[in-house]
């Protein structure tokens, strides 16, 4: 049956051999290369989800009077995209829970990208040939970030308005262009003549989701091509792959994961509340709402603005707004920069250009280790400073106080991090087996007064012999083993 | 890839230890997968069910994520524990060309493209023109038609001479709307709730018409209060927030998007924050009839800095 069918089909496309070739892939199997999965099913999932949404939410600034079942609202003049978006959580049947996994999807998404992308730092899996899929993904992690900005923009309630706002006036502190930029983009001087809304709208459900997909396609193709990259390990070299095959191994575990991937964003959605817009009101520009926080892959562009000093510069007959364009405009330019160039600023330091296929471990490149807790330190600084008024409220210090405090520890911290992480990963490197803790390390003293470890005796349920790799078995072969000409494995030509 | 190679190809018996499955006791694997998988299907036989009764968003997810979470458990565990354990092992093969075949494609784009330009350049010459006049036009219509041109848009307010203070719904304003410490958002007449002209009035002091002035300062500014009211353009001139929060006991105005904070005996200058200028002050007075109105317009434009700010 499959014979015949794969016949028809192969004697048109011809794709038996390529098949095969992909059905025996090997993916090496360790938890940390299940991030990118994560990211990549949050996404299946917010496609579907925002699929859904389409279908009910109207991208439109025109005001209307509510008449939908929230109570509060009846009445007023709201937007059809707020009254739309309130419709979704009231009146559409899975509507909210719909909702709120898209939001709670967007938020694992890129959660799961930056600690995929730190993944591949620290391990080194950036390096050559792997360049092209490094700058790829930090594309995708810049797309993510925009998306996630535009969708949490489409609701227009008064917290997403305020978010519109703050854009608008970052797009016209730039030089030059920044006033015209904003007011094309607005159709006009804030809040526009509401062309921004379908603009929005198209940009979040088309056209960015379009790169993401051509993007994610490329990344998967260049993995498939390239091959993974394995940590060292018995019969692991630079030169083959060990693990599990493609099929039936890996799909069966990895189908498995987009149901958990899918179950747990389902479950947030329809447990954890998150953004209830019609708690915030129809934005209007002259109000705003206490509460506002962005999502958080926001908050270190907010943290930025928020201890950046009031510097706005006045000369030539301009006036030059760096207490916005620095943080807002060019930090996060050359962050991106650096992100991107980072395979090759490493390359030419360490003039490493051969071929890398096995990991590091990250304590084996303690300078690059190093450098990365330091950069994860600044980035997690200034996402706390994006808190300074709740850190405040909470721990009843003047809020100076919390500010210059920030002001501070987001230079000094990201120091601290690299001496204190070089430190340990020379300190782990000389002690050979710490870290291993598949067997137990006993200490003993010499007799000269040293400190030494051994690994213990292996003890019964130790976990499994380490076998050697063998190459995925095209047939399995039935007849009882002692019948077979070499016990357990039998070469045949084919 | 091995079996590319037209060398021996492994069959494997079935005691090969590269195919026994990774649980020890495969029969008890198999009993708690057989346990997730059918919670799996109860659980999206409840989803649906839920979804015909009743919108209720807790239930719906609830039997959704124990349906996804039965099957992806039921199915990642068997993966794991119940199929070959391996491990397997794929060569790598190197997919880079060879030297010869890197010069043949060079000299391929080189001399067979190399010749037809180098014949006529003139017509390369002409495409390049043609292509760039292209792609430097065809960016007017996806940039320029966006929208208009700022113009003076981001330079004035409909704030004019003596245009009448109104609330938000249009309510024109008296001296008596106030307690001294309250606060309104107000609007020319007319404009009521556009962005641009937002104005927060603040009752600073009980005064009468006959009192002193308030003294604001800095000096100049006392007789742009009227009654002991001051008015403010609400505008952050950080990010363009509105400056919707008072804080009575130390007189300042704070932004809550990023804490900037206005003192409003002081010309509005900030005092904490990012922000980098005063809030413009709107000049007021209260005219003969009891309704607060502007002097004038604002002196200077208001919101965030912009290039063609003065
Ligand atoms: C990178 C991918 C995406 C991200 C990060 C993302 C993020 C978001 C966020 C944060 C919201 C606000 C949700 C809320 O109301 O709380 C949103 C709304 C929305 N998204 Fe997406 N989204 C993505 C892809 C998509 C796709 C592919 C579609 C459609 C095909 C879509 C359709 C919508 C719609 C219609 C809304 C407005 C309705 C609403 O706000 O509930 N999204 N998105
Ligand atoms: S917008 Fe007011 S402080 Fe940033």
């Amino acid at each position: 049956m499959i014979d015949e069918s794969l016949r028809w089909v192969d004697d048109r496309l011809g794709i038996a051999k390529g098949g095969r070739t992909f059905l025996d892939k090997i993916f090496p199997d360790h938890w940390s290369f299940m991030l990118g999965e994560i990211a990549l099913y949050s996404f299946v999932v917010l496609l579907g989800t925002g699929v859904f949404l389409t279908l009910y939410y109207v991208p439109s600034a025109h005001e209307i009077v509510y008449h939908g079942s929230y109570l509060p609202l009846r009445g007023q003049k709201v937007s059809e995209a707020y009254a739309s978006t309130v419709g979704l959580s009231f009146d559409v049947r899975s509507g909210l829970l719909m909702r709120q996994a898209h939001h709670w999807a967007a938020d694992v998404f890129l959660g799961a990208i930056v600690v995929h992308m730190a993944r591949v730092f620290f391990t080194g899996a950036f390096r050559k040939p792997r360049e092209f899929n490094w700058i790829i993904g930090v594309s995708l992690l810049i797309l993510g970030i925009v998306n996630g900005f535009l969708g949490y923009s489409l609701p227009d309630d008064l917290v997403s308005g305020t978010g519109l706002r703050i854009m608008f006036s970052i797009v016209e502190s730039i030089p030059l262009v920044g006033s015209y930029l904003a007011v094309f983009l607005f159709g006009g001087n804030y809040p526009g003549n509401g062309i921004i809304i379908p603009r929005l709208f198209i940009l979040h459900v088309l056209i960015i989701p379009a790169i993401i997909v051509a993007l994610l396609a490329g990344h998967l193709g260049l993995l498939v091509k390239q091959k993974h990259t394995q940590f060292k390990g018995p019969g692991r070299t630079e030169h083959n792959v060990v693990g599990s095959p493609m099929f039936p191994t890996f799909m069966a575990k990895t189908t498995g994961f987009l149901f958990i991937t899918t179950a747990v964003l389902f479950l947030l959605g329809g447990f954890a509340q998150i953004n209830p817009i019609w708690q915030f009101g129809q934005y209007h520009p002259y109000l705003i709402s206490y509460a506002v926080q962005p999502d958080w892959y926001m908050g270190w562009l907010d943290g930025a603005l928020r201890i950046m000093p009031s510097w706005e510069f006045v000369g030539f007959g301009h006036t030059w707004p760096l207490e916005v364009f620095l943080p807002a405009v060019l930090f996060p330019g050359l962050t991106f920069n650096l992100f991107l160039a980072w395979p090759f600023i490493e390359a030419k330091y360490t003039k490493d250009l051969a071929y890398h296929n096995l990991l590091d471990r990250p304590r084996d490149r303690p300078k690059r280790t190093a450098f990365g807790a330091a950069m994860v330190t600044f980035y997690f600084m200034l996402f706390s400073a994006s808190s300074t008024d709740v850190i405040a409220n909470f721990f009843q210090v003047e809020l100076n106080i919390v500010l210059w405090t920030f002001r501070i520890i987001v230079f000094v911290l990201p120091v601290v991090a690299y001496v204190v992480t070089y430190y340990i990963c020379n300190e782990m490197r000389a002690a050979e087996d710490v870290g291993k803790r598949k067997r137990a390390l006993v200490v003993t003293l010499s007799e000269t007064g040293e400190y030494v470890t051994h690994v213990a005796e292996p003890r019964p349920g130790d976990g499994h012999e380490e076998v050697e790799p063998v190459p995925v078995p095209t047939f399995i072969d039935l007849t009882p083993a002692e019948l077979a000409t070499d016990p357990g494995v039998r070469r045949v030509m084919r | 890839m091995v079996h590319e190679h037209s060398g021996p190809l492994p069959v494997a018996a079935l005691d090969d230890p590269h195919l026994q499955p990774y649980a020890k006791h495969p029969e008890r694997a198999q009993t708690v997968i057989a346990i997730a998988m059918i919670l799996g299907f109860l659980g999206f036989l409840g989803f649906g069910i839920t979804f015909w009764i009743s919108d209720q968003t807790q239930w719906q997810a609830a039997t959704l994520g124990v349906g996804l979470l039965g099957i992806g458990f039921g199915i990642t565990a068997w993966g794991k524990y119940l199929m070959p354990q391996g491990p397997f092992v794929e060569e790598r093969h190197d997919f880079q060309s060879t030297e010869a075949e890197r010069d043949a494609m060079s000299a391929a784009v080189l001399q067979r493209g190399g010749m037809v330009v180098e014949r006529r350049k003139f017509l390369g010459g002409l495409f390049a023109l043609g292509a760039s006049a292209m792609a430097v036009v065809l960016a007017f219509p996806l940039i320029r038609s966006l929208g208009p041109r700022p113009g003076r848009s981001l330079m004035t307010t409909n704030w004019k001479k003596n245009s009448l203070l109104v609330t938000v719904d249009n309510r024109p304003v008296t001296v008596d709307d106030l307690e001294v410490g309250g606060v309104l958002t107000v609007f020319p007449q007319g404009f009521a709730g556009v962005s641009n002209d937002q104005t927060i009035l603040i009752r600073l002091a009980d005064l009468g018409p006959s009192d002193p002035p308030f003294p604001l300062s800095p000096p100049g500014r006392t007789d742009w209060t009227a009654q002991g009211y001051v008015a403010y353009s609400k505008l952050c001139t950080h990010l363009g927030c509105p400056v919707g929060l008072y804080q009575e006991q130390d007189a300042l105005l704070v932004c809550p998007c990023h804490q900037s904070m206005f003192n409003v005996l002081a010309g509005a200058v900030p005092e904490f924050g990012p922000a980098p200028r005063p809030l413009p002050q709107l000049p007021l007075k209260v005219g003969l009839d009891g309704y607060l109105r502007s002097q004038a317009g604002y002196d200077q434009p208001v919101g965030p800095g912009f290039w063609e700010r003065p």
